[in-house]
């Protein structure tokens, strides 16, 4: 049941780009039409729910303070997590580089979908920000944060889904000239959020 | 670097050097453009993510602001220094690397020196290496050009980023909770006579909002800014 809950907190309670912002730049800039406002949604789901748990293995078994006593006695004084910054960046780096080499050979329609929208991902804020909020919400096993990871994915897509059908609709519309685009965006974004803020009542 | 020597003499500026002046109109409009015209978060829409989330109050705005001027100038240098030693295949990880370790090096002094401070921006510091603004400077700026450009072209698109973290921030606080850098500015009688704060202004959704209105302010002055659709 735990899992559900936590599920269900981060695609709606927790929504990366409603609540906290994160991975606002390639919000705003793929959201222009559905189809590749899916292709990159896909995208973030896959990397978010590889390198969250990856990171919760590192986090734990190397970086936290006593993470290194399963080496022996005596390292488990060690505390390195003033690392944690550059070793999740490099495994988001890496993860990035070899899942887009996975999908180019296994599935090339796929690959073809995503095109360049792969190696953007590795600086979309969302997928550190995953990364990050993993580490301060100190999960309890690695299914949970996974679990996280999958469902912060899916609340992303959701996000950029519903903001790409609207701007598509908006095209049609007669808005005042210095608001059009990136100013109504904004705003419809605000609104959103707003909505979303409903979700925030339900007690998991 | 084989700059062409001008024998214009510059007439106000502190250092007069032979060479291109330390300050010149180019190395100026470096500094100003992202001011207005072409700002990092208005109009090049860079660095979004984590600028909405800390506005709430002005403190951790200017704490965040100084901290991407420090990430970007010095990683704008590092890159500028390293850019003909880089690969192109495997740039963007050295980039990150590079970010990075700076981003670190700051967290690490916040935590000693403003303690309650990186409490507040939990994540947002860490968030720093990924915001798109640096990354794109360093991309479109720093791998083709000179130490002291990129320099330039660092701290200014940082201030650009800082200047709109700043301007969302004093309205939030000052709407949110009448209070100026922790400061009350909205005097007593005001309340008495019935003045509320607007709650809503402290929630993630205005700050959204009162960017968007910004931009529109912003584009309404600065006409050849408006998007066609």
């Amino acid at each position: 049941m735990d899992y559900v809950n936590l599920f269900v907190k981060s695609i709606f309670i927790e929504n990366m780009i409603f609540a906290y912002f994160l991975g606002m730049c390639s919000y705003l800039a793929v959201s222009k039409t559905v189809k590749t406002a899916v292709g990159l949604g896909f995208a973030v789901i896959f990397v978010l729910s590889i390198t969250v748990p990856i990171n919760y293995l590192l986090d734990n078994y190397l970086l936290k303070p006593g993470a290194m006593s399963w080496l022996g006695e005596e390292y488990a004084a060690i505390d390195l997590s003033f690392l944690s910054f550059i070793m999740f960046i490099a495994v988001i780096a890496s993860m990035v580089q070899l899942v887009e080499m996975i999908v180019e050979k296994f599935a090339p329609a796929l690959y073809g979908a995503l095109g360049i929208f792969l190696p953007l991902i590795a600086v979309n804020c969302a997928i550190l920000g995953g990364s990050l909020f993993m580490q301060q919400k100190s999960f309890a096993s690695i299914g949970e944060s996974a679990v996280y990871g999958f469902g912060s994915g899916i609340g992303w897509l959701l996000a950029i889904l519903a903001i790409a059908a609207i701007r598509e609709k908006i095209a049609y519309s007669n808005i005042p000239a210095p608001l059009r685009g990136l100013g109504i965006t904004f705003i419809i974004t605000g609104l959103m959020a707003i909505g979303f803020m409903s979700f925030m009542g339900i007690k998991l | 670097m084989s700059q062409p020597k001008s024998n214009k003499k510059p007439a106000i500026f502190f250092v007069a050097k032979e060479r291109e002046p330390l300050f010149s109109k180019k190395n100026r409009a470096l500094l100003k453009d992202p001011l207005d015209d072409n700002n990092p978060i208005t109009v090049q829409v860079l660095g979004i993510c984590s600028a909405l989330a800390i506005t709430v109050q002005l403190k951790p705005a200017v704490v965040m602001t100084l901290s991407v001027i420090a990430v970007m100038a010095a990683s704008n240098v590092i890159v500028s220094l390293l850019r003909n030693a880089i690969p192109n295949r495997i740039r963007i990880i050295v980039q990150l690397v590079v970010v990075a370790s700076m981003v670190i090096l700051v967290d690490q002094v916040l935590r000693a020196y403003a303690y309650d401070v990186s409490k507040q921006l939990s994540i947002f510091i860490g968030l720093i290496i990924t915001n798109c603004i640096v990354m794109g400077r360093l991309e479109a700026f720093a791998l083709g050009n000179g130490v002291w450009k990129s320099f330039l072209d660092g701290v200014g698109n940082a201030a650009g980023y800082g200047f709109m973290l700043i301007l969302v921030a004093f309205f939030r606080e000052l709407f949110g909770s009448g209070k100026l850098y922790g400061i009350q500015v909205i005097p007593d009688a005001l309340y008495e006579m019935g003045y509320e704060n607007n709650g809503l202004m402290l929630l993630s959704p205005m700050a959204l909002i009162t960017l968007g209105i910004i931009i529109w302010v912003q584009r309404a002055r600065n006409r050849k800014l408006i998007e066609k659709n």
